[in-house]
């Protein structure tokens, strides 16, 4: 049975607003060449395949069902409690099983000695070896052989996919048809290339953790490797839901103080500006402190432990898009009231357009830049707020797997003899990627749409 | 310029007020004192004689807004809004939820704050100006390519990353500085130079970049064309035309953050133990001294504004075209 958690359709709205939005580009000729600038940069490429690579792991960790388990004591179906996503179930055999405790990556022991009774009853003090991974080598007895075959089994599987995924869409929609604005471009190339190379990282990562917990065990022995992959749902949501949350009100308000003026203006004016200069981090802090007080006083509401996390992912969204809308309402402030004096919006007004046609004819399209610009730069400032956030224990629940948690959980492993460095390196490690990614889309965004950049069309 | 400062003054009192009356909704509204009083003493079994104590001692028992049973001005001055609200704009912060004077720790937290904060901001500053004009001089040749990818990488590691990496390597691994800690006098330098090493390291990705972009925009202006033709070089074009021109925005991007390094940095200070206004913030929040929280709010907006207020000084200061009204 599906589950629609409080998240998941508003990642749902966010994938189909995205996927109307490339309609409209592609319906507009003036948008298309814009975005071909990006689609023709190589960073741009490049970081579009890996950030919709990480979208699809996020959508399909966003689809999420009920098992049906059969009561033993009546003999009918019933659902049970747990939720599981769509991700999960792809990647259960890489996480069904967990060990006792700390363990480093690709070892076949645990991390730390224990007493352990031989046969002939004397005690010895061992590191024991791993219940469920990290001893069954698949293909060889030798670690490093096993390794090499997995590795080149791995590329074998990953180029039969590629081929498969390559004559029916790539070929057709990149080379062949010539009318397709993706036509001829030398990019085409990268495009594949970086499709392949990731195509490869995941089937090797999902082959070697059936064998070995590629990136360690945590204190409970969870294999990190997968906490971390189902951080990218957090992230991406923190990213991507808080914008759809402010954008209403920074679009419209900003477009109302700019265009209308007076004394809209004033009060819209005087709102971000109170709200502005609040730290943020302390309207944040203040807003999840009373959101907590609420949740503990009115525990009844939210009985579901994933529901209640959900929720409180959700209002930390909220919470980040009323503290983050008032720059770019600012911005927009600014530009429409550039806009209300220029010769085509007086001609409109002249000849009796009445003022909303105006907003939505003249100054929403001539805006949408500076939205699409700020999005994208939020995107990977979002990502990284919310590790610092959960550090401070006012981020996401404690239940949800996100890199702000696994931070926060393994701050002390550090000091630890002798250290445990996974769960910190891969939280680290996953963050960046995205991050780093993000960031560099947004480079090329902000040349291709920002008026004053220099570009060089092709 | 005496008569725009006092109309910005008043300006800012509405600000204030508005500030004011949100962190009231948000404290006293959404929740009523006797539920924070509950979250407090722990949420079973608490007795409704418990939450009345722990509210009379903390004066949260009087009505939100309006006390009947007053007489004159009482009416108004016994009531949580203007014991906890109205007292913060004469600087009258009260206790604690635990029972300590806000003012008092504020004004000892201050310091430690400060000591990070500067040394940070202008070392900073110092480094990143200095990248930006070594990648402007050498502009869209491989140098300033690989320079910017090199920021854009900066920028997208996390600053627990650095400050986690930053205390096991230089505290642990080489054993140069403590890992946390803080004393009084000329001793806390061996605590306070890490936090500000780090800081550092942190802005550059940043930095390097927004001054890299401040100075770009500023070169392909018609005077620094003009200096060109006129056969300077490019290093005096660099210093004395763009650099100096360049100025405006950078000082006053710095003026308007001047005011609220009195706050500290929150993860920073937690991490290295400072004893700061930052470390303060994050301890308020993690035991939910919502007292604190409302009170560091208040003078968080304060010291915004007073840093704006500060900005458009300035401006007038440094740039004779502008001219206050």
């Amino acid at each position: 049975m599906f589950v629609y958690l409080l998240t998941d359709i508003f990642f749902y709205l966010i994938i189909i607003s995205l996927l109307i939005y490339i309609l409209y580009v592609r319906r507009t000729p003036d948008m298309l060449r814009t975005w071909s600038y990006v689609f023709k940069n190589k960073t741009g490429i490049i970081s579009i395949v890996v950030l919709s690579f990480f979208m699809l792991i996020a959508f399909f960790d966003s689809i999420h069902v009920k098992k049906k388990i059969l009561n033993n004591d009546t003999n009918q179906f019933i659902y049970s409690n747990d939720i599981q996503s769509l991700l999960d179930i792809i990647l259960l055999p890489t996480y069904e099983n967990f060990e006792k405790s700390y363990s480093s990556p690709f070892s076949s022991k645990l991390y730390s000695k224990e007493t352990i009774k031989l046969k002939d009853g004397s005690e010895k003090r061992i590191y024991p070896g791993l219940a469920y991974k990290g001893n069954h080598n698949k293909y060889s007895k030798n670690i490093s052989a096993n390794l090499v075959i997995t590795a080149i089994l791995s590329l074998v599987k990953s180029f039969i996919i590629f081929l498969f995924f390559y004559l029916i869409i790539f070929y057709r929609t990149l080379y062949e048809r010539k009318n397709n604005i993706f036509y001829n471009f030398k990019n085409n190339n990268i495009l594949c290339i970086t499709f392949y190379i990731l195509l490869f990282i995941f089937l090797l990562l999902y082959d070697l953790s059936t064998q070995y917990y590629v990136l360690g065990t945590d204190k409970v022995g969870v294999d990190v490797l997968y906490k971390s992959i189902k951080s990218i749902r957090t992230g991406i949501l923190i990213g991507t839901l808080t914008t759809i949350v402010m954008l209403p009100f920074a679009i419209f308000l900003g477009i109302f103080a700019g265009f209308i003026g007076g004394i809209v203006d004033d009060i819209i004016q005087y709102i971000y500006t109170t709200l502005n200069s609040i730290p943020s981090v302390l309207l944040i802090a203040s807003a999840i402190l009373i959101l907590q007080v609420h949740m503990a006083n009115n525990p009844l509401n939210f009985e579901n432990i994933y529901e209640r996390a959900d929720l409180r992912l959700f209002f930390l969204c909220m919470i980040l898009g009323l503290t983050s809308w008032t720059g770019l309402c600012r911005l927009l402030r600014g530009e429409s009231m550039k806009l209300r004096e220029v010769e085509f919006v007086q001609a409109s007004q002249t000849f009796g357009l009445n003022k909303f046609s105006i907003i939505i004819r003249h100054i929403i399209p001539n805006i949408m830049h500076i939205v699409i610009i700020t999005v994208v730069l939020d995107f990977s400032a979002l990502v990284l707020a919310e590790a610092v956030l959960s550090y401070v224990n006012i981020g996401v629940d404690p239940t949800t797997y996100s890199w702000g948690n696994m931070i926060n959980d393994a701050r002390l492993e550090m000091s630890r003899e002798p250290v445990v460095w996974w769960s910190l390196f891969s939280a680290f490690l996953f963050m960046f990627i995205l991050v780093l990614f993000a960031n560099l889309f947004a480079d090329v965004v902000r040349d291709a749409f920002d008026p004053r950049a220099s570009k060089k069309y092709e | 310029m005496i008569k725009y400062i006092i109309k910005r003054i008043l300006y800012a009192i509405p600000i204030l007020i508005g500030v004011n009356i949100l962190t009231f909704t948000l404290f006293f509204v959404v929740n009523s004192p006797d539920e924070i009083a509950r979250l407090h003493l722990g949420n079973k079994r608490v007795t409704q004689e418990q939450i009345i104590s722990w509210n009379e001692e903390r004066g949260y028992n009087n009505p939100l807004f309006y006390n009947n049973s007053e007489i004159g001005l009482k009416v108004f001055k016994k009531t949580i809004f203007y014991e906890k609200s109205f007292k913060l704009f004469l600087f009258d912060f009260g206790l604690s939820d635990s029972g300590r004077d806000i003012k008092y720790d504020i004004k000892q937290r201050m310091w430690p704050s400060l000591a990070i904060a500067l040394p940070s901001l202008f070392v900073g500053l110092f480094i990143n100006i200095t990248f930006a004009l070594f990648f402007v001089f050498f502009r869209f040749t491989y140098v300033d390519y690989f320079g910017v990818i090199l920021c854009v990488a900066l920028m997208s590691v996390s600053s627990l990353f650095y400050i986690i990496g930053g205390q096991y390597l230089i505290s642990k691994l080489l054993h140069l500085v403590p890992i946390s800690g803080y004393t009084q006098g000329l001793d806390a330098i061996k605590f306070l130079i890490l936090p500000t090493i780090i800081s550092v390291i942190y802005s550059i990705g940043s930095g390097t970049r927004w001054y890299r972009s401040l100075f770009l925009e500023e070169i392909e202006k018609d005077y620094v064309k003009t200096a060109r033709s006129k056969g300077l070089s490019e290093v005096t074009v660099l210093f004395h035309h763009v650099f100096r021109n360049a100025l405006i925005p950078i000082l006053t991007g710095v003026v308007v953050i001047l005011p609220l390094l009195f706050l500290g940095s929150l993860i920073v200070e937690s991490f290295f133990g400072i004893p700061g206004l930052g470390s303060y913030t994050i301890d308020a929040i993690q035991s939910q001294d919502f007292a604190i929280v409302r009170a560091m709010v208040f003078l968080g907006s304060i010291l915004y504004i007073f840093g704006l207020i500060l900005t458009d000084i300035s401006y007038t200061l440094v740039d004779p075209r502008v001219s206050l009204k």
